[in-house]
């Protein structure tokens, strides 16, 4: 199944996430990661959604999505054009704040030590998905006492001019 | 003008054109009630039994004149005996403006006395929705309404308004009534399917409500002609072509003409003209017109590729496609094409007739014999809907009103009432079952009231004639809970009510019945005694083709 990315920009009204949402429940499409921020126009909200599905699945869901009343514009985001970026959280057990081999790991996947309260090490890396998943499965043989994920922020690279 | 949000309700309907709403009171409207009350000269509100009926009505008047319904419905359950004729509405894409009280603003979501949620619950069965928390947005949100349930593909639209919001005073400055239609755009290479159209030597055209809604008869039969195309037509677009016109096969589908079915099955070219490839015609979305290059019509470009993958498709208003392809299109003859369908029109389903019991199919001919093609026909769900669907000889686009997508047993009397109030000058005829019947008949009392001169043909097989038809062919013969064992006296219940009642065994006694009911001015229901075995033919079963007909 192949990873798709979508951007919507909404009006921001009470609602319009749940009726996203219900859409994607109610047609039987998977909601992998679902990310929403306000835009510079206060009225205007950005959804990025990541889903799976082959491309017709795919078309379906922008499609029935798109014709969402406030639905203001849709596109998917390839990311060869596109930056898809995700922000990953990793907190290690106190028995690990000195452990030289993850602390190179973190330093070799680009990440950063945000926090060692009493001890325990909170990692954070900013990337793409595939980077996040390759960083989370290296560090999973370390004492990991919890972890989050977010979802991905999806923009397209160059001068891209939205008509809202 | 300072108004309260109930004068504004009012004011923006009457804006809109509005003169006829269908609903029900409830302490969340009293004061959309009371503005009602104020502006009762210019607006009728009909009082159903239950908002159900009131939503159907509201359908009904909608689909029976084109205009967008109008509903009112207090808060909680009101609401929510609104859910089932507002899915109706959506799935048959019938424009209706739904408004409801709530509770005031500072009791949403405590659980106050009859609050519900119903935009919540209404999220996947509208068009769209609004809460309107503000009484200066409630103008400009009613006028967005109706917008969107007019435009484009139609729709239902609910609008829920708190009570504080019907009492608070704002200004209120009228206007002109929002325009509703299609976009001009046409998404699609037109030029290219006139050509395919031009060369296709078996061209078959399958065409939908969205035909009817775009108001596109006649193009379609400019089309149909000028390049010689069968076509047929389903459940929701009976009536666009007439009766007895050379290209038209009739029904397609489950229960569709053999030679429709046929014809779809080995066209070279399908044409697919607003409709949606459902499973009550794609059976099989893989051999559905599986030598056909397939070209799909449509307004709403979601409907493209979503069951059966198109290999052409323009996305426009119907008519505005049609009117750009015509000059396109050559004029053709295909006679050998024809002579296929004649052979398989030869092998169409023809029932059995008889002198002493009364046959569904005598039912449909009977009434309209009498009662006229001019007549608005409404139906229930069931067998009888298939019955008045295949026998009707249908000639007017907004005369025959059917829950076709949703397929809800108790649409028709609510639809019937609403029809004949639009369209005071046309006879309603309602045909219905027993068993969906029974679901709303308390409708009686409404059309009692109003003295609404609705009709109704109830087929009495006293089983639930399509599930026990399934257990039949489908179950082995074992009829769980199919056979009711229901023992109403018809004619009682429907004097009970005030309004008239025949009961019928023998066609005979149902012809007289008609005739006497078409010069009563009042509601009549006629029952018609019909045999529990009598079957809707032919069949081709859920997921088969048009091999696997059954004809008897």
């Amino acid at each position: 199944m192949k990873k798709q990315c979508m951007v919507l920009f909404v009006e921001n009204n009470a609602g319009v996430l749940a009726r996203v949402a219900s859409l994607f429940v109610q047609r039987g499409f998977n909601i992998d990661s679902l990310t929403t921020s306000p835009t510079e126009n206060e009225k205007i909200s950005r959804l990025t959604i990541m889903t799976h599905g082959d491309e017709r699945t795919f078309s379906q869901i922008m499609k029935q999505t798109g014709k969402l009343v406030e639905t203001k514009l849709i596109f998917s985001v390839e990311p060869t054009f596109s930056l898809i970026h995700e922000v990953a959280l990793v907190k290690f057990s106190a028995e690990e704040k000195d452990n030289e081999q993850l602390i190179e790991l973190i330093g070799i996947y680009g990440a950063r030590i945000v926090d060692k309260t009493g001890g325990y090490l909170v990692a954070e890396l900013c990337d793409t998905p595939q980077r996040i998943d390759g960083f989370l499965e290296d560090v999973s043989r370390f004492k990991i006492i919890e972890s989050g994920r977010s979802g991905a922020i999806a923009m397209e690279r160059g001068g891209v001019d939205y008509e809202l | 003008m300072k108004l309260n949000g109930s004068e504004i309700l009012v004011n923006v309907l009457m804006e809109q054109g509005v003169d006829t709403v269908f609903g029900y009171p409830g302490g969340a409207v009293l004061n959309i009630y009371d503005a009602l009350y104020k502006y009762s000269d210019k607006i009728t509100h009909y009082m159903t039994a239950h908002e159900q009926g009131a939503a159907h009505a509201a359908d009904g008047y909608a689909r029976a004149t084109g205009k967008t319904g109008v509903v009112i419905a207090t808060s909680g359950p009101g609401a929510t005996n609104l859910v089932t004729g507002i899915a109706t509405a959506y799935m048959d894409s019938v424009p209706m403006v739904a408004i409801t009280g709530n509770v005031s603003t500072p009791l949403i979501g405590c659980d106050s006395f009859q609050e519900v949620y119903i935009a919540g619950i209404t999220l996947p069965i509208t068009k769209h929705n609004f809460v309107v928390r503000d009484v200066n947005e409630l103008a400009d949100t009613i006028r967005r309404a109706f917008e969107i349930a007019g435009s484009g593909r139609p729709g239902p639209v609910l609008i829920d308004i708190p009570k504080d919001v019907t009492a608070d005073i704002a200004e209120y400055e009228p206007r002109e009534a929002v325009t509703v239609g299609v976009t001009d755009e046409i998404k699609g290479d037109v030029a290219e399917v006139a050509e395919l159209i031009n060369r296709s030597e078996r061209p078959f055209i399958y065409f939908g409500g969205g035909v009817r809604i775009s108001e596109a008869g006649d193009q379609l039969r400019e089309l149909i002609e000028k390049a010689d195309i069968p076509a047929a037509h389903t459940l929701m677009a009976a009536g666009v072509l007439g009766y007895g016109e050379r290209n038209n096969l009739g029904l397609i589908g489950m229960h569709g003409n053999y030679s429709a079915n046929c014809a779809t099955s080995r066209s070279d070219v399908l044409i697919a003209i607003g409709t949606r490839f459902s499973d009550r015609v794609a059976l099989n979305t893989e051999k559905f017109a599986q030598h056909a290059r397939i070209v799909h019509i449509d307004i709403d470009p979601s409907e493209i590729n979503k069951n059966v993958t198109a290999d052409y498709s323009i996305v426009g208003d119907i008519k505005n496609v049609l009117l750009k392809m015509l000059p396109m299109i050559k004029d053709k003859k295909h006679e050998s094409w024809h002579e296929s369908i004649d052979e398989w029109k030869a092998k169409d389903h023809k029932p059995a007739d008889s002198d002493t019991r009364i046959k569904p199919h005598f039912i449909v001919e009977k009434t309209c014999e009498l009662a006229g093609t001019d007549a608005i026909y409404v139906t229930d769900v069931g067998q009888h809907q298939m019955w008045a669907a295949q026998y009707l000889h249908h000639t007017h686009p907004k005369n025959f009103l059917t829950s076709g997508g949703l397929g809800t047993m108790g649409y028709g009397y609510g639809a019937a009432i609403g029809a004949s109030i639009a369209r005071p000058d046309a006879r309603v005829i309602h045909f219905t079952g027993d068993g969906s019947f029974h679901m709303n008949l308390n409708e009686l009392c409404t059309a009692v009231s109003y003295n609404v001169p609705v009709i109704s043909i109830i087929f009495n097989n006293a089983v639930l004639g399509m599930v026990h038809q399934w257990q039949d062919t489908f179950y082995g013969k074992r009829f769980s809970s199919s056979e009711p064992n229901r023992v109403t006296n018809y004619k009682a219940v429907a004097e009970g009510f005030g309004g008239k009642g025949f009961r019928c065994e023998t066609p005979a006694q149902f012809e007289q019945a008609l005739k006497q009911a078409l010069v009563l001015d009042c509601p009549v229901w006629i029952e018609c005694v019909v045999d529990k075995d009598e079957k809707v033919f032919p069949m081709i079963p859920g997921g088969k083709t048009v091999k696997d007909t059954i004809f008897n």
